[in-house]
């Protein structure tokens, strides 16, 4: 049996099915959210799953000009896989994430950067100029918002003096005023996930109306099917982490109520995820470095130091 | 000048608000006083004139006569019976731009603007809308 | 840096029609600038002349579906200043009403596609949702909401009624008050202004240059309008103001056609509350006398100028449309150059592209350079169906 538990966690819960399911409802969330922001219906919730199976059945065109073919079709899968194995080392519902060691925080900030490489990889080997411009913009869009992104997700945990997910949650559930302290650094980690997760303001890698497709222009069928539910994957990954390092976690809870907990807490930034999309303008990848360069990144050094100073002066023996 | 989050409020307004969309295929959409779509025709007011079918931009309509062997008749007692001309109508929906100058243009009235609007079909033959007179029915 | 070339067309997601922009690029920069039009070409004119005046109306109605009544309009001055007849003053006000509803239909249209074209999808839903009371407004009155078909030779179809103007009247007031809202939102939005502020930099000289038109000259500085500059209809008696900004970009055509749409409720309020009494329209003789007319008209995208010949005959001898768009398109390559790929398709949009209404005639240049005269296109025609097995060189052209 013993050898079975590993299994369900990397497919059922909290890995594949669980986030794909969970994705495919926050996709939905997320859409209905900004359409009745903006006085539209919006979609039936179970849209994206009929988009899903659309795309899963379509033929797959691979142009001439790809480079690399094995890579091409492998990338997707290598973007779910960086996904899934980044939420077993996440606390979900519980108060203790899957695979659980110090500095797995730092773990599970590299593995997501995986998605965002294969993305680039992606656009690189597809050979259009609308992915090559797309590519380009992933990466320099990367080290933009990764450096704000990290030095912010850092803050909580040096309050918290542990390098460990599910202890960082832990010392918010029993210490839950101290949230206030990494209110910065929550903002900040938010407008950044925007561009992790390539959302308006930050959608500049696929922005439509400039270069069509952006990267994943030339992917069809089910490759583009795998992207797309990455993506809603890396949504829910990203949601959890917040709510592990900023938000608390479970609060100590765990069994049904951490589940209901988890459910509404994610909810609640992906709400907040679909406001920030829906007030702004897509900027310019220039506007987008100097934005996340100016004031990003001084306001996430700015939480640093006000975590280090409560930890060290104000209070040094928690 | 520039204050951040502007659309902030209007937003957040419209989040508790009844969406704009109309719910189309449900609900369906009153038109206007004067709105103009499929044509129709009345045979028995028709004389024949064709302003509409020359003033037509495009060459939608088409009007032919259904008794070209009726001539004025005189009964026993002297009495005349003037030849009536029957006309049959055949209106291209696929051609039709729903301008109903046909029906501005009519001298009798015997072309009309209705209401209805959904003419879409799979068969373009469908499209041919045929206006019989009762006559012609009959035989 | 290498330079790639990057096709903005003939489609793609920014383009509601097909156009091509080739854009030479280095890095995100656009160092040069290739048009290429044409894809659209319908063949109006030539359509025109084989029908009587009537039904060419309703012809160039259709040349655009935004601006119809511009077209419409245009097109039937010229025929009643043929007829030699003065229409009914009803008539004329009755057409301001429409091509003032037109206008605002025209711009919160604009403002939508602007707003969609930076990713501002939020301003694109709502101005588009409000649009539906212009369009509304227009049902009411005309009976459809796209084709008014509102014109006839010599005044207009439909009369409007109190209690429509007392409706018209009502969206108008609301109306006034979204766009004021969505001015405030569009010049304060810290996103907007910097995706608008000095992109597609069109000095004022240049737009006098390259003949800019419409609210393109008037944000360069350009105080043209043919309502103000030529009244037609009855623009003369109406109390409005020319819009202008010295911005010279994209912000400024923005502020531009943002309120020139409060002066066209202005010039509704006026116009609904004073509607003169009268006849809406008088005959004209099916055949005209031999002439010629030209008439402008200010469309919503700028100036629009129709030519009309007629031999005594049935139909229109000559139709020729100049449509704004065909004069904005000049400055387009010398706004898009030195300026950012983001910014291509908001520098396209800024102009209000209706390329369907632009592409009157084809140039085509076999493989040298330069325009072709007529002999030469003939010969290029004989050749190109001759290669498809059709020979047209015994048919005699006068």
């Amino acid at each position: 049996m013993d050898i079975l538990w590993p299994l369900f966690y990397i497919a059922v819960y909290p890995g594949m099915f669980f986030l794909i399911a969970y994705g495919l409802f926050c996709q939905w969330f997320d859409r209905k959210l900004y359409a009745h922001m903006q006085n539209r219906r919006g979609p039936g919730c179970l849209q994206p799953l009929a988009d899903l199976v659309k795309l899963l059945s379509k033929e797959i065109v691979i142009p001439k000009n790809v480079t690399e073919v094995r890579m091409f079709k492998i990338l997707p899968y290598i973007a779910i896989a960086a996904v899934t194995t980044a939420a077993l080392m996440i606390p979900f519902e519980s108060t203790q994430s899957v695979v659980n060691f110090q500095g797995d925080l730092i773990a599970v900030l590299y593995i997501l950067t995986i998605p965002t490489i294969t993305f680039f990889l992606i656009g690189w080997s597809s050979q259009s100029p609308y992915s090559a411009i797309g590519s380009m913009r992933v990466l320099t869009q990367l080290f933009a918002y990764e450096v704000p992104l990290m030095l912010a997700m850092l803050a909580p945990a040096i309050l918290a003096d542990s390098w460990n997910t599910s202890d960082i949650a832990l010392f918010y559930s029993s210490h839950p005023l101290l949230m206030l302290v990494n209110v910065i650094g929550l903002g900040v980690s938010l407008v950044a996930l925007q561009g992790k997760l390539e959302r308006v303001p930050f959608d500049i890698p696929h922005a439509e109306t400039e270069i069509v497709g952006g990267v994943f222009t030339e992917y069809s069928g089910r490759l583009y099917g795998f992207i797309k539910l990455a993506i809603d994957m890396e949504m829910v990954v990203v949601a959890a982490l917040i709510n592990a390092v900023f938000l608390g976690g479970s609060f100590g809870l765990s069994g049904v109520w951490g589940f209901v907990l988890f459910i509404v807490k994610t909810l609640c930034i992906v709400f907040i995820l679909a406001l920030i999309k829906a007030l702004m303008a897509r900027v310019r990848i220039e506007q987008m470095l100097a934005f996340c360069w100016k004031y990003l990144a001084p306001l996430s050094i700015l939480q640093i130091i006000i975590s280090i100073i409560m930890r060290s002066v104000v209070w040094p023996n928690l | 000048m520039a204050k951040p989050l502007k659309a902030f409020g209007e937003v957040l307004k419209n989040l508790f608000k009844k969406p704009a969309t109309s719910q189309y295929p449900v609900k369906k959409h009153t038109p206007a006083q004067h709105y103009r779509a499929r044509i129709k025709f009345t045979p028995e007011e028709c004389i024949g004139c064709g302003i509409c079918m020359r003033n037509c931009p495009a060459a939608a309509i088409k009007i032919t006569q259904i008794n070209p062997q009726d001539k004025p008749q005189t009964l026993p007692d002297g009495k005349v019976i003037p030849a009536k001309r029957k006309f049959k109508c055949v209106i291209d929906l696929s051609k039709c731009i729903y301008c109903a100058q046909c029906v501005e243009g009519c001298p009798k009235k015997a072309l009309k603007s209705t209401d209805e609007f959904e003419l879409a079909a799979f068969d373009k033959n469908k499209l041919q809308d045929e206006f019989k007179h009762p006559d012609e029915t009959q035989k | 840096m290498p330079k790639i070339t990057v096709p903005l067309g003939p489609q793609h997601p920014a383009l509601k029609e097909p156009g091509s922009f080739l854009l030479c690029l280095e890095g995100e920069q656009i160092v040069d600038a290739t048009l290429r039009l044409g894809y659209n070409h319908r063949g109006v004119e030539k359509a025109a002349e084989s029908r009587n005046y009537i039904q060419a109306m309703y012809l160039i109605e259709r040349v655009c579906g935004i601006c119809s009544h511009a077209h419409a309009t245009a097109y039937v001055t010229n025929v009643e200043e043929l007829a030699g007849v003065d229409i009914p003053k009803r008539a004329k006000a009755i057409r301001v009403i429409i091509g003032e509803l037109e206008r605002l239909h025209s711009h919160l249209l604009w403002l939508g596609v602007a707003a969609h074209e930076i990713g501002f999808d939020t301003l694109f839903m709502y101005s588009w949702r409000d649009r539906e009371m212009v369009m509304d407004a227009l049902e009411t009155i005309s009976g459809n909401r796209v084709h008014y078909s509102m014109n006839t030779l010599g005044g207009v179809r439909r009369d409007i009624t109190a209690e429509q103007v007392k409706s018209v009247l009502s969206k108008v007031e609301a109306l006034e008050r979204r766009i004021k809202y969505y001015i405030e939102l569009a010049t304060e939005e810290p996103t907007v202004i910097a995706r608008t502020k000095g992109v597609g930099v069109l000095p004022k000289d240049e737009a006098i240059k390259r003949c800019a038109a419409g609210p393109l000259a008037r944000a360069s500085g350009v105080a043209r309008d043919t309502r103000k500059d030529d009244p037609y209809l009855i623009y003369n008696e109406l109390d409005f103001k020319l819009i202008t900004s010295d911005a010279c970009d994209v912000f400024g055509r923005l502020y531009v056609r943002a309120f020139e749409m409060l002066e066209s409720c202005k010039i509704l309020k006026q116009v609904l509350n004073w509607l003169p009494e009268g006849a809406i329209s008088i005959k004209i003789p099916v055949k005209l006398p031999p002439g010629q007319a030209v008439n402008r008209y200010e469309a919503p995208r700028g100036e629009d100028v129709h030519y009309l010949k007629s031999d005594g005959g049935l139909n229109p001898a000559r139709v020729k449309v100049r449509a704004p768009t065909l004069a904005n398109f000049a400055s387009v390559d010398y706004m898009l150059k030195g300026d950012q790929l983001a910014d291509a398709p908001l520098i396209i949009a800024a102009i209000d592209p209706c390329i369907s209404c632009t592409d009157r005639a084809t140039i085509i240049t076999p493989s040298g350079t330069g325009i072709m005269i007529w002999q030469d296109m003939r010969a290029h025609g004989i050749e190109f169906y001759k290669r498809k097995g059709i020979d047209f060189s015994k048919v005699k052209v006068m």
